[in-house]
């Protein structure tokens, strides 16, 4: 099989991609591949179906229909083991070969496992695919506790849902001991902390794993306490890493990711690499990051879309700051949101900074109302912000992280109106862009 | 090709914080008091005065849509309306990470986010704010109109970059029609190649140059051949203003007089722009053109311009109508009044058209230029219809804009004194007036008296 445009991956970055690619060129055959049975969806949506908030077959992103409207070949099934980047073309698992002109690898992460001694020989669920959910979900039905490893964004959401089931969950930190330790810091922590506890959630932070046993189908997991805890269902969430496995010797050159550029171009020739399988430029600094969030899987695969469909306006757009092509990468500013238990958080840009770096905090906490916010300023530029049930727009704040806005004067202003200011601070740049342009 | 979308509006600087739109809002939407359930909202609290409400723009390319893991949201290809689907919302709120200006929000009432819909056509808030500080734009509807017809010009043309005429052309043959005859006299309309280049018209309806004297009596000819032998063909004048108010006054004159059925359109730029900037009657006092130069004893223009638009109304025209291309509705409606009119008998409309080059402003505000000239009543906007009786303003202002807006926009004004600028203050001030008794008065005769 022969393809113009391939894309490895059908979730947000290969979604986003392959729209673009339609934008440029109508016609060019495009092929998709997904290793599931099912149509596009996004890993973000699984603990929601766990949890029973939406059916599975409302959630998927696009349907047959529209991949036969824009001329899309939509193959489920598909596994890549190998990509030989010489000859361009693609090995899959079942045997057949794909040959492209151009490659983009969206394959998104694999669940990490912790290297706890017994962990890999036990019967222990992960929440990365559609499959996963439903087996989670399978052997929910018939289970009465559970215990979740991981207080990341999937371990903890795993534990409300698991619980909103009505199992018993055992809810046990990974290597740090927080929760939700990339995005919120330890007095904001505490309050979410504190809300899985008041819902039901055994949480201690003192708990680690020491090693798992099983036994007939259950498992026990031993803490260092020595404590034992038997379960029915063992649900690891402490991390993701980029699915990588097929590289290969494409000669395609990967770090923690695959290493692009600021148009998702990896090392080799016609193929990219965006969401989060790609390792990419970082908004702060030099070095190339890893960032696993959404909205920054739908802006790379927007970028890679329109530099594989070689549309030319991404080199002639030139940028006014450093030349920079205006289309391309600027770098992922770290954001995202977390509800539980019908609270509402976000947390955006340098969220855990502290004073001791060198950073400004205005903070403001209400813990019996279990509200937060926390402002981070460097200078007069605002870098960071979290907020726990407060009002405000998380999507403002990073756009006046990211278009580096100068608070100046208004600084003070700011921390104690946000809500008002920010949006103002956007409105009048938006159109003081619309001026300037006019 | 895409679709053209209708649009909610905001003008900040007219907005006076009230709050009523967010009160609306909430009452459409959630049938409540709280303003909580407000999808459109008045920034407040603020240490100076500023106001202006925030809401979804209804983006072209919406990060809400490309974030959401659910696929609750969508840019409905017909209207442009991002819409939101609750059953399929998880309310993880990724999509106000998304949008950067916050045009969808968190409703912790409703634990769900929410966001503008245009209330499906008809938006609320646009109907109880008082300073129109939000209008709900359709002109999405002309271009949609429009654009299921025939585009009757040819695609490429030579008028200067920001011209107003191609957008003018373009509307005006389309909504006319293939079943037309277009004449267009010397002047920047065959200067961009309206009649042609090396032989071949640049417009699929047959088009001829007549003199910059005769258009009109030239195009009654054409009409009356063709209703002699049974046709009925739409005969169509895009003339300047040269030949419309100066040269080709005579013959204009005439045929409205012997109430010819003709169209005929006037692209006022007020000057000869096609021959170098030459000054005409049109031509408002003051102004710089190359014939009324700025120097140490000329000032620009030392006449005022004559007012064409009444002049034509008392040919007693069956049709009377002033338009700028920045109101496309607006002109659509008048056009379409035109081509009715011109079966009857003769139908004038004069368009004001400025000119970036002779007027010396940026060309990307050619828009903005016939806007300010509406809004300090430099070119009301007024119709005529001799049948219905009816003299109107068809974009009444009533609270003009600063005269200065207007001409500080334009290099052609920039020499003006005080007492220059006052003595336009004082021309416009009593046309509006004249203006503003007739449509008082009315159009009609007295009946009791006779």
């Amino acid at each position: 099989m022969q393809t113009k445009y391939l894309i490895i991956g059908s979730s947000h970055a290969g979604l986003t991609a392959a729209e673009e690619i339609r934008v440029h060129d109508a016609g060019g055959s495009l092929t998709m591949l997904t290793m599931e049975d099912c149509l596009p969806y996004s890993p973000t949506i699984l603990p929601y179906i766990v949890e029973g908030k939406v059916e599975e077959k409302l959630i998927y992103l696009r349907d047959e229909k529209y991949f036969q409207e824009k001329n899309i070949n939509f193959l489920k099934g598909k596994k890549v083991v190998n990509i030989d980047a010489k000859a361009s073309k693609v090995s899959l698992a079942d045997g057949s070969e794909i040959a492209y002109e151009k490659l983009l690898v969206a394959t998104g992460g694999n669940p990490t496992v912790p290297p706890v001694p017994g962990l890999k020989e036990a019967n222990y669920l992960v929440l990365q695919t559609m499959e996963d959910a439903r087996k989670i979900n399978e052997v929910a039905k018939n289970a009465k506790h559970a215990v979740v490893m991981g207080t990341g964004l999937v371990g903890m959401h795993a534990a409300e849902a698991l619980g909103k089931k009505g199992l018993q969950v055992e809810l046990i930190r990974g290597r740090r001991r927080a929760v939700l330790p990339n995005y919120f810091d330890s007095d904001a922590g505490k309050l979410i902390h504190q809300v899985f506890l008041d819902n039901g959630i055994n949480c201690d932070l003192d708990k680690h794993v020491k090693e798992v046993e099983s036994a007939n189908g259950k498992s026990k997991v031993v803490l260092d306490s020595g404590e034992a805890l038997e379960t029915d269902l063992l649900v690891v969430g402490t991390g993701v890493k980029p699915r990588i496995d097929f590289l290969g010797d494409s000669g395609i050159q990967a770090d923690k990711g695959i290493l692009v550029d600021n148009m998702m171009k990896t090392s080799v020739e016609n193929v990219w690499a965006a969401g989060d399988v790609a390792q990419a430029a970082d908004f702060y600094g030099k070095e190339k990051v890893l960032t696993g969030i959404l909205p920054d899987a739908s802006d790379q695969g927007k970028i890679a879309g329109l530099d594989m469909a070689g549309d030319k306006a991404v080199n002639l757009a030139f940028d006014e700051i450093g030349g920079q092509a205006a289309l391309s990468y600027r770098g992922g500013v770290s954001m995202n949101t977390f509800n539980f238990y019908g609270n509402k958080s976000f947390s955006v840009g340098l969220s855990l900074a502290n004073e001791e770096d060198g950073y400004e905090i205005d903070t403001m906490s209400l813990p019996t109302s279990c509200m937060y916010q926390k402002l981070v300023f460097d200078g007069d530029f605002l870098v960071g912000a979290v907020g726990i049930n407060v009002t405000l727009d998380p999507g403002i704040l990073v756009n006046i992280i990211r278009l580096k806005i100068d608070l100046k004067d208004k600084k003070a202003e700011f921390a104690s109106n946000p809500l008002d200011m920010s949006r103002r601070i956007m409105w009048d740049s938006w159109r003081g862009a619309i001026n300037t342009a006019g | 090709m895409g679709n053209a979308y209708n649009t909610l509006v905001v003008y900040p600087e007219k907005c006076n914080g009230c709050g009523e739109c967010e009160k609306a809002c909430a009452k459409a939407k959630a049938d409540s008091t709280d303003i909580v359930h407000s999808r459109i909202k008045v920034l407040k609290n603020l240490e100076d005065e500023y106001f202006g409400p925030v809401v979804c723009m209804q983006c072209g390319e919406p990060s809400c849509v490309k974030s959401c893991p659910a696929g609750a949201l969508t840019k409905n290809p017909e209207t442009g309306v991002v819409e939101w689907d609750e059953d399929k919302c998880v309310s993880c709120t990724i999509c106000t990470l998304g949008c950067p200006y916050g045009g969808i929000y968190y409703n912790p009432l409703m634990s769900n986010v929410m966001k503008c819909d245009h209330c499906g056509g008809d938006p609320e808030c646009v109907k109880v704010c008082e300073p129109k500080a939000i209008e709900y734009k359709t002109e999405a509807n002309v271009y949609k109109d429009q654009g299921e017809r025939e585009d009757l010009f040819a695609p490429g043309l030579a008028a200067c970059l920001g011209c107003n005429m191609e957008i003018l052309i373009r509307h005006t043959l389309r909504h006319v029609g293939p079943n037309t005859v277009l004449a267009a006299p010397p002047g920047c309309v065959p200067g961009i190649a309206v009649v042609g280049i090396n032989g071949f018209t640049g417009t699929k309806v047959p088009s001829f140059h007549p003199l910059l004297t005769n258009t009109a009596s030239m195009l009654a000819g054409v009409r009356r051949y063709y209703k002699h032998i049974g046709r009925d063909v739409q005969v169509l004048a895009l003339a300047g203003d040269g030949g419309a108010a100066d040269v080709g006054f005579q013959s204009l004159s005439g045929a409205a007089e012997r109430g010819e059925e003709v169209l005929f359109v006037c692209i006022d730029n007020e000057g000869y722009m096609n021959t170098g900037m030459q000054r005409s009657g049109t031509t408002p006092y003051g102004s710089w053109t190359s014939t009324t130069p700025v120097g140490s004893s000329l000032p620009g223009k030392s006449g005022d311009q004559k007012y064409m638009p009444l002049i034509m109304l008392m040919h007693n025209c069956e049709y009377v109508a002033t338009a700028v291309m920045a109101y496309m509705e607006d002109y659509h409606e008048k056009l379409e009044k035109a081509i009715q009119a011109s079966k009857k008998g003769f139908a004038y409309l004069h368009v004001f058209s400025p000119c970036t080059t002779g007027w010396r402003y940026p060309q990307e505000k050619t828009m903005e230029v016939q806007r300010q000239a509406v809004a300090t009543n430099t070119f009301p906007l007024w119709e005529y219809e001799r049948e219905a009786e009816k003299f109107a303003f068809t974009h009444p202002v009533d609270n003009p804009t600063s005269m200065e807006d207007y001409i500080g926009m334009l290099g052609k004004f920039r020499h003006l004194s005080k007492e220059q600028i006052d003595h336009h203050r004082n021309t416009v001030a009593t046309r509006i007036n004249l203006l503003k008794a007739i449509a008082e008065e009315g159009i009609k005769p007295l009946k009791a008296a006779v």
